[in-house]
């Protein structure tokens, strides 16, 4: 019973962290967006305009839940559940300190990859459940561009294991106690890879062709209304943080520094990375689709197993 | 085996996708309707279809006297109203054949060079939001564009809609100190163009997105009358500001630029080297502004002899813009037919999208610079 209690308590705290954490990384966006594009952002509602995802919350889930005709009602009510689920689970294994972890598995690393692919099942229900071409378009996109991009991350996720030997989340963070991956020149490599992967995972400008608004309405979440919109928007925001804390752990040294307590440098780790997305985010244009599978399938993938290839070697010797 | 095949492609069947872009669409730059034929993800074949917009603008002017028309002509092309006030002005000036003061000609250049290059400016801006830029570029370019809305405002009391000039003049003399705001905007915006060519024109995927994509050849653009910049950019010297001149523009030194291949990118670099030669025009007409009335000393009502009629055309930002009137020896005209710009524009779109994949039609869409307004008319 103790132990059921114990449970509920970790999973409310995660989820608590989640939603806030989602909501803050919308207010930020609205901010650093403003700051790169000389305006002031939101300045209405609390401090700063700090409130202003709350309010846009409150007013999402009061709105009327629109069901367009001749939709695919399993798809179509399933979709935001697949998407929103995955990067929750993730958070599992995530660790923020050296305690501060809900479960230390010893495949780690591994269940954080396969369960955050699976939302581009929810993606594409979405896209083929909406009954609307831009949604289909825009998932079809999505799922095409994902399993593209899931290949080098995993390669450059392969690469981390290589050196520490475990899949465990905190025996990488332990195995970075003498030296982030990142200052490693074939790590430091893996490092990049990984990033551009992960912005494309996430569906970020440079790579957010699902979405692209100008071409194709809002994609794969174009009929979605009310709550169901709301949970697209924050899956979004929640894998934003999942890729920036597993790009952090693996190979900024997750939660270890000097000074400061493990979970002030973990959350400085991560929000730097996320920083760095939205930085990027207002300020590229969008490449093509075909650009980015070239990039993918004919740069990122072959850069990686090469990486893997001269870094294995120097390994062995 | 022959028959497994077949059966094969008859179970695998497949068929066109039509997607209605627009009237309501992000990037369809006001009412435009295309309706977009595609195979996969592959332009088969784009119709455009307008109307969304009209008011009957030609109609409406042989309702009102001359000078009542003014305020119609802002709302064509409505990023570059002193442009068509300009155009209509001129136009009736040499139908009824009125002589206007130096001062009035020198105010009319530096205004309409000025909005010029306002328009430029959202041209730019908004192609980049197309690309996916998101907002950025076009927030940058539509806060300096705020600084020439800002002495507009100043000039003439409107922000969009001027109803600036008048026949024989301008409504008003330049305000006390502009020539220093001008110098000043285009010391200020010469910076600003460096720092947008840093953020966009070198920028590796937005030459992978622009550069060799809808091509525009010249025969086709000089067979579909395209015009301004977008035939520039095709590598024709075509400027009537320098092979018609009006105004004063036979008095000031300023090139034509000209692009290489007249793909997108073309198309949106030459906007930066045209702002860069309407600053030129700029200072030249600043530099010897003359003094006098900004406005010539004509009757309240025009009243050309009946069966005279004048057509001029003038270059505004988006190309050659005519307007053609016929009096009837009334206050009114008989007949104003207005030759627009980006109809023309607009009409090659469908020839160089086929086979084009759909985000280089949105690329190619923005390229062209579009504006409604005068579409519809």
């Amino acid at each position: 019973m103790a132990d059921l209690g114990a449970l509920f308590l970790q999973g409310s705290a995660v989820l608590g962290f989640i939603a806030v954490s989602a909501m803050y990384l919308v207010w930020l966006e609205r901010k650093v967006s403003a700051v790169i594009q000389n305006r002031m952002g939101p300045m209405i509602v609390g401090w700063h305009g700090s409130l202003q995802t709350v309010a846009d919350v409150v007013k999402l889930l009061l709105k009327e839940n629109i069901v367009p005709t001749g939709v695919d009602k399993l798809a179509w009510w399933l979709a935001p559940f697949f998407v929103m689920v995955p990067p929750v689970m993730a958070f599992l294994c995530i660790p923020f300190g050296q305690k501060l972890i809900v479960n230390d598995l010893n495949v780690g690393i591994l269940y954080i990859a396969s369960v955050t692919s699976v939302c581009v099942l929810g993606i594409f229900m979405a896209g083929w459940g909406s009954n609307n071409k831009y949604s289909l378009l825009g998932g079809m996109r999505s799922a095409a561009q994902i399993i593209s991009y899931e290949v080098p991350l995993l390669l450059s996720i392969t690469l981390v294991v290589m050196h520490t030997g475990t899949l465990s989340m905190q025996g990488i963070v332990a195995a970075q106690a003498h030296g982030w991956f990142i200052l490693k020149p074939g790590l430091a490599l893996a490092f990049l890879v990984y990033l551009i992967s992960a912005t494309a995972e996430v569906n970020r400008v440079p790579f957010d062709i699902p979405e692209a608004e100008s071409e194709l309405g809002a994609g794969y979440h174009t009929e979605y209304t009310g709550m169901k919109f709301a949970i697209f928007f924050l899956s979004e925001y929640t894998n934003v943080f999942i890729v920036s804390s597993v790009a952090a752990t693996l190979f900024l040294g997750g939660w270890q520094g000097p000074f400061l307590p493990p979970l002030v440098w973990f959350l400085l780790k991560v929000y730097g990375i996320i920083f760095f997305l939205m930085w990027v985010r207002w300020t590229l244009p969008r490449v093509r689709m075909d650009q980015m599978m070239a990039f993918a399938w004919k740069f990122l993938t072959p850069l990686a197993l090469l990486n893997i290839l001269v870094s294995g070697w120097a390994l062995v010797k | 085996m022959d028959s497994v095949d077949s059966k094969k492609e008859n179970d695998l069947r497949s068929e066109e996708l039509i997607v209605n872009l627009g009237p309501q669409h992000p990037s369809t730059h006001g009412v435009l309707y295309l309706e977009i034929h595609l195979d996969g993800e592959t332009v088969v074949k784009c119709i455009p279809h307008i109307g969304y917009l009209h008011r009957s603008c030609e109609k409406i002017a042989e309702n009102r006297t001359f000078i009542q028309f003014m305020p119609f002509t802002d709302r064509l092309d409505y990023l570059a109203s002193m442009n068509n006030n300009l155009g209509y002005a001129l136009t009736v000036e040499k139908l009824l054949g009125l002589a206007v003061p130096d001062r009035a000609q020198y105010i009319r250049t530096i205004i309409a060079e000025l909005n010029r290059v306002a328009s430029h400016l959202i041209g730019i801006g908004t192609f980049a939001q197309d690309l996916g830029a998101y907002a950025t570029p076009m927030f940058y370019c539509f806060s300096d564009r705020e600084k020439i809305i800002d002495l507009f405002d100043e000039l003439c009391g409107d922000r969009l809609t001027y109803n600036y000039m008048r026949i024989g003049g301008v409504s008003s003399d330049l305000p006390p100190g502009a020539d220093k705001v001008i110098k000043d905007f285009i010391k200020y915006e010469r910076k600003k163009m460096k720092e947008y060519t840093e953020l966009l024109t070198y920028n590796a995927i937005f030459l992978a997105r622009t550069k060799k994509v809808g091509i525009l050849p010249k025969e086709l653009a000089i067979n579909y009358s395209v015009t301004g910049p977008n035939l520039r950019a095709s590598g024709v010297k075509w400027d009537i500001r320098k092979d018609e001149p009006y105004l004063l523009y036979d008095k000031f030194q300023f090139d034509v630029p000209v692009g290489i291949i007249g793909d997108s990118f073309d198309r949106y670099k030459i906007k930066f080297d045209e702002i860069n030669e309407s600053f030129k025009i700029i200072e030249q007409a600043i530099g010897g502004l003359p003094e006098g009335n900004p406005v010539a000393k004509v009757n309240k009502v025009f009243r050309a002899a009946p069966g005279a009629e004048a057509y001029l055309r003038t270059e505004n930002p988006r190309g050659e813009l005519g307007f053609y009137i016929v009096s009837d020896g009334t206050a009114k005209p008989y007949r104003n037919k207005i030759r627009s710009p980006s109809f023309s524009n607009l009409a090659v779109i469908p020839e160089i999208v086929k086979g084009v994949n759909v985000s280089d039609l949105i690329c190619i869409l923005g390229s062209i610079d579009i504006v409604m307004g005068e579409i519809d008319r």
